[in-house]
């Protein structure tokens, strides 16, 4: 099993969702999140004075595939999240040791 | 063309019918009906013009809250919103009180040259009937409760310059005496008949319509005393500060626009054409300004903003209050679009220069604002639109501002600007001094780092998990 987690443009996250479930993914999980890159953040001009605003919204999605839906993940997230711009986001892919149902104590890849 | 002569016959024949039918017996009838139709004119005139300056007092209410409250507390920062607001508010409270307990009697009562006495204290003999000195066709308490409401905004607005870091007590403290010192005696030297600067018989009339000098200049230079005399926020300027909500601003911007209407052209102290005429002033000011802070930004940095096109009409509302109902409508579209030149100049650059932190631009805007239209009216005003110098032997108007040839106004307005800020910054001082031993001006630095939300009044403005 592995867990992806992608940050990506909050304006970017339906065209997202949309191609995971595409691809397959049956859940995940949305955190509405503040931070930065490369990028450092933009200005604002409040009457007349600069201010730097280096924590920008973000979305983080999290979700825990199969080892073969690995890249399928992965190639859904870039074709949808991806502008070119400088801010895009940053896709992470680890792995996951156990995964457990709740309801019914129900064991790994099934319990996803 | 055969109703005309049937008609311009029947006139002529009619009331010769009328005085030939009615000789002795009906004059006094007539007499008793031209009595009648007098006191019925009358009542007529009162109840238009009551309506207008009722609705007026009721505009200018709406701009300190929710206007100046809006305003002021979206530009803050969102653990500080509530104490901004409550200060707006505390005003429309405490001066309410002193107002007609004594504020009003020191303001517009009897008295010297510099303030009025005791004589309408607790609004004795301020009655129903107008008087003849304000507003000779309202009840005085007409007049009373419209002024009331200039005595109210006026301390609000300096509650910007001390904004997210002044003790409620010692504010409140702070400003009701400030209303009593400094305030009423600006508004007897300006408006008080007797007064020092009044327009029909002061020293040096000063032409100040509806309180660029009495509520713009004192409150702006209060603003800028109390700004540098409290001290920075901690933080500033190196720790951002943005406005929290642009969208409150906002809003609370377009209501002080409408409700300056009743600011300016309430001030006619009736609805006849002069009330027109401050209106339309007021618009075209105001539009003005907006258009040259926009563009002053626009140029400067890249951009034009929400913030600087509200800033900007407020800035030009506070610059034309003073002439609204002496200028021409060209004039006004000219001191507006200077306004929006020379405050953003001053809020962008000098307080920068100078490193006082005037949290929202009280002085940047209302103080400069309202010195630059003392001036300006000065220069401008007509006497096509108000005569208020009378006439001279001829038949004609006097000349009113240096446009018409009378430069002398131009010194005049300058005395006046003269006293408000030295009365401001005298008053003030002394003031800020004497509450800052009482009860301590400012809150702990812990205070401050929480909010004065929480440190001064136990509430969250926004408790989004509630």
């Amino acid at each position: 099993m592995m867990k992806v987690e992608a940050v990506i443009q909050p304006a970017k996250l339906d065209a997202v969702k949309a191609a995971l479930i595409e691809a397959g993914i049956e859940g995940m999980t949305i955190l509405e999140a503040r931070g930065h890159g490369r990028q450092k953040g933009h200005s604002e001009f409040y009457r007349g004075r600069e201010y730097t605003i280096d924590l920008l919204p973000k979305i983080k999605i999290e979700m825990i595939v199969s080892d073969s839906l690995k890249e399928k993940t992965v190639q859904a997230i870039l074709a949808s999240a991806r502008t070119g711009q400088i801010g895009d986001g940053k896709i992470f892919v680890s792995r996951v040791e156990e995964a457990i149902r709740i309801r019914n104590d129900e064991r790994g890849e099934t319990a996803i | 063309m055969l109703l005309f002569p049937s008609a311009f016959l029947g006139i002529p024949a009619l009331v010769l019918a009328q005085t030939a039918s009615a000789p002795a017996a009906s004059a006094p009838a007539t007499q008793s009906q031209i009595a009648a139709l007098q006191v019925a004119v009358q009542n007529a005139q009162t109840a238009g013009d009551n309506a207008w300056v009722l609705i007026s007092a009721a505009l200018v209410l709406m701009m300190t809250a929710p206007g100046l409250a809006l305003f002021y507390g979206g530009l803050v920062r969102k653990k500080n919103i509530l104490a901004t607001m409550m200060q707006s508010f505390a005003m429309m409270g405490l001066i309410t009180v002193v107002w007609a307990l004594v504020g009003y009697s020191l303001a517009f009562g009897p008295g010297n040259a510099f303030i009025g006495g005791f004589d309408h204290a607790f609004l004795r003999g301020v009655g129903l009937a107008p008087n003849a000195n304000y507003g000779g066709t309202i009840p005085e308490q007409t007049f009373m409760i419209y002024q009331l409401m200039f005595a109210i905004i006026t301390p609000a607005l300096i509650t910007g310059a001390f904004a997210e870091r002044v003790k409620f007590s010692a504010m409140a403290i702070f400003l009701t005496l400030w209303s009593l010192l400094v305030y009423c005696p600006m508004a007897h030297m300006i408006w008080g008949v007797g007064g020092l600067l009044n327009v029909a018989g002061g020293r040096w009339p000063v032409l100040d319509f509806a309180g660029g000098t009495v509520v713009h200049i004192t409150s702006g230079i209060a603003a800028l005393v109390t700004a540098i005399y409290l001290g920075k926020r901690a933080g500033y300027p190196d720790q951002d500060m943005p406005p929290h909500s642009m969208v409150l601003s906002f809003i609370g911007a377009a209501m002080l626009w409408v409700g300056w209407f009743g600011f300016n052209a309430g001030s006619a102290l009736n609805a006849g054409p002069l009330a027109t005429s401050a209106f339309v002033n007021t618009q075209f000011a105001a539009a003005a300004a907006a258009i040259g802070w926009v563009v002053m930004e626009w140029i400067q940095n890249g951009k034009p903003t929400a913030l600087g096109a509200i800033s900007g009409a407020v800035a030009g509302l506070a610059t034309i209050t003073q002439a609204s109902g002496f200028v021409q409508p060209m004039s006004a579209l000219l001191i507006g679009f200077i306004a929006g030149i020379v405050c953003p100049f001053m809020v962008f650059r000098v307080k920068k220069f100078f490193g006082y932190d005037d949290s929202l631009d009280a002085f940047g805007v209302h103080g400069v604002g309202g010195t630059m239209g003392a001036l300006l009216t000065g220069l401008l005003a007509s006497s096509g639109i108000n005569a208020v110098f009378g006439k001279n032997a001829m038949g004609n108007p006097i000349s009113t501002g240096a446009i018409e040839g009378n430069w002398h106004q131009v010194f005049n307005q300058a005395v006046g600007v003269g006293f408000g800020w030295g009365f401001s910054i005298a008053g003030t001082l002394l003031l800020l001094f004497l509450v800052d031993q009482i009860v301590g001006l400012r809150v702990t630095p812990v205070e401050e780092a929480i909010g004065l939300d929480l440190s001064q009044h136990n509430e969250e403005g926004y408790d989004l998990s509630a």
